[in-house]
This record gives C-alpha cells, sequence and structure tokens, in this order.
C-alpha cells in the first residue's frame, strides 16, 4: 500500500501496530514475544522500577529480589514502513495498574495460558472480557508438545465466551507463535466494524 | 509548555503527566535531521534520547528502555523535543489500531513470517 507522500513530514511514513501478550506468571510471555522478536528482549528493569514508583513504591527489598524482568517487548518488521510491536504485560499485581497504558493503541491481544495453573491467567482473561476493548483470543501453551486438558475443558474453566477463540500454541516456535498472532488479529477483524 | 533545556526531568514533569500528542508506548519517534549544537545544549536524559533516535524511527518503550529513563519522563521529554522541531512523533498512518487496511498488512506481513 503506498502512503500519499506529505510535504510537511517528509522522513515520516513508518507505522507501528501493537500486540499485547499477556497471561500469568512463567506462562510463557517473553518466550513467545522472543520467538518473533528481531531484536533481543529487552530488559525493562530500569525503567519498570521507575515506572512503579508512584503505583507501588519499591522500598520493600523482598519484593524488589523477585523483580527480574517485569515486562518486556519485542518487535518485527513487517515491511520497510511496518513495524509490529509485541508488549508482554507484567505479570505480577502490583504492575497490573500498567496495563491500561500498555493495552491502549493495541490491535489485539493474546491471554497465554499454561494449563497447569490454569488460574494464573484469570485476572488477564477478566482484565480483557471487562476492562479493556481490546479484542482477545486465548492460546494455551503447549509445554510439552501435547495438549493435557481438552480445549473445551479450558474453555469451561475459564469460562470463555463462545465467540472467543482458543487455541494452541509452542510459545518457542516462531512459525507457531506467528499463526497465532493472526488469529488474534483476524479476530479483530470479526469483532470491529470495517470502518473502525 | 516552555521547554527548558537545564531542569532535570523529575523537576520538569511535576505539574505535567499529560501530553499532547497519543504517546503510546509503540508510538514511532524520529528525527529529520541531526542538529549537533542543538544537542549540545540538551539536558542529559533529553539528549540521549535525541540522540538514540539518530539510529532511525523507534518506538517511545525502546527510547525509554534504552536510554534508562523511565516512560513517564521519556513522554514529556519526547514532547518538548518535538515542540522544539528536534524530533517528529508519528501521527500514524491510520485513526484506529483496528482499522481493517491496517490489521490486513499485519496479517500479510505475519503470514509471510511462517
Ligand atoms: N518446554 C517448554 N518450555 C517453555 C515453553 N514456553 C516457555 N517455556 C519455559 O518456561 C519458563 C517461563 O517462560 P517465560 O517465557 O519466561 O514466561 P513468562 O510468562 O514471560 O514469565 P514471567 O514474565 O515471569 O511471568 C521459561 O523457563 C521458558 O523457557 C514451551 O513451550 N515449552
Ligand atoms: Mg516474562
Amino acid at each position: 500500500m503506498a502512503f500519499p507522500s506529505s510535504a510537511d513530514r517528509p522522513a515520516l511514513t513508518v507505522t507501528s501496530a501493537k500486540i499485547v501478550i499477556a497471561g500469568g506468571f512463567g506462562v510463557g510471555k517473553s518466550t513467545m514475544v522472543a520467538s518473533v522478536s528481531e531484536i533481543p528482549p529487552v530488559n525493562t528493569e530500569a525503567w519498570m522500577t521507575q515506572a512503579g514508583e508512584s503505583v507501588d513504591p519499591l522500598s520493600d527489598s523482598s519484593a524488589k529480589t523477585t523483580t527480574t524482568v517485569a515486562m518486556d517487548f519485542g518487535r518485527v518488521t513487517l515491511a520497510p514502513d511496518l513495524l509490529l510491536y509485541l508488549f508482554g504485560t507484567p505479570g505480577q499485581p502490583r504492575f497490573w495498574p500498567m496495563w491500561d497504558d500498555l493495552c491502549r493503541g493495541a490491535s489485539g491481544a493474546v491471554v497465554l495460558v499454561d494449563t497447569r495453573q490454569l488460574e494464573s491467567s484469570f485476572p488477564a482473561v477478566n482484565y480483557f472480557e471487562n476492562d479493556s476493548d481490546v479484542p482477545f483470543i486465548v492460546a494455551v501453551n503447549l509445554f510439552d508438545g501435547k495438549l493435557t486438558h481438552s480445549l473445551e475443558k479450558v474453555r469451561d474453566a475459564l469460562c470463555l465466551d463462545e465467540r472467543t477463540p482458543l487455541v494452541t500454541v509452542d510459545a518457542r516456535d516462531r512459525r507457531s507463535t506467528a499463526k497465532t498472532l493472526v488469529t488474534a488479529l483476524s479476530h479483530t477483524m470479526k469483532s470491529t466494524p470495517t470502518r473502525a | 509548555m516552555t521547554a527548558n533545556p537545564w531542569v532535570r526531568p523529575y523537576v520538569l514533569t511535576g505539574g505535567r503527566t499529560q501530553t499532547n500528542h497519543q504517546l503510546y508506548v509503540h508510538t514511532l519517534v524520529s528525527a529529520k535531521h541531526f542538529d549537533a549544537r542543538a544537542a549540545a545544549k540538551l539536558s542529559p536524559e533529553s539528549r540521549r534520547l535525541y540522540d538514540r533516535v539518530r539510529l532511525g524511527p523507534q518506538s517511545v518503550a525502546e527510547l525509554s528502555a534504552h536510554c534508562g529513563i523511565s516512560l513517564g519522563v521519556t513522554r514529556v521529554l519526547l514532547e518538548d523535543l518535538a515542540s522544539t522541531e528536534h524530533l517528529q512523533i508519528a501521527e500514524g498512518a491510520y485513526d484506529s489500531p483496528f482499522d481493517h487496511r491496517l490489521l490486513k498488512r499485519v496479517i500479510d506481513g505475519l503470514s509471510e513470517l511462517g
């Protein structure tokens, strides 16, 4: 697609889009971001430490030791004029206030779940169902290559709406991740008017 | 809003939590040209951001992470750098993240990745 060139903004024709990867602690968010990102996962510890200050001062040293990488993001150049950013949401409750900021302007979201600890992803499902306008899908990360619970059971346990796509993914695999992201954006297309 | 380049960012942001542009974490920032003289007059933080943008269009989040400046402060400093024409903040080619033309392009791009 050609963009009309603008005389007063000659340097800037590159567009960015964003997809959010949410889910509980250790479900594979960083792994999924890294599987397609062209930049190494960015360590945002310094950034998060400061950004989190107003929310929850990190004076408590025990809390601090559990903060390794609170959030990460990756980038995929899809075309010379199109960049896709993937943002993993921080799983720890004290960083939840950051979700609004991360999700604002997102084209879609993937809630990643681990069937061995489904409940750790409940807050993420709740968030996208109730507190966000960003359409989301749910993806079961297949840690050992096979599904331990049927998708129907997972859907029931999460009380997922029939219209919310539920898929499986191997978060380590670039192809599988890309396919999941396509599913997320296709869902956004279906859930939003043509002229959004 | 005047941008005094000598004020520390934490002071600078004191009364300012809102920015004029829609500065998402993934909003792209770029520079038309690099003005070394102007750069020399910037605060260390602004200068780090300005230097980094020379590498090419980057997101607000990347700039924040690479320059070691918190997201909130980064946003305010980028606004100031944009208002003094040091930098440009991308308005985005589409009005909405749900614009189907944008979604289609991203889907096509991702499909080629596999
Ligand atoms: N075998 C296997 N291991 C995986 C897979 N996905 C992630 N892991 C491992 O599981 C652990 C947690 O994965 P992460 O990607 O760090 O999970 P996360 O959601 O980013 O975790 P937090 O950011 O700490 O909440 C890591 O040791 C990964 O290497 C997978 O598909 N298969
Ligand atoms: Mg992680």
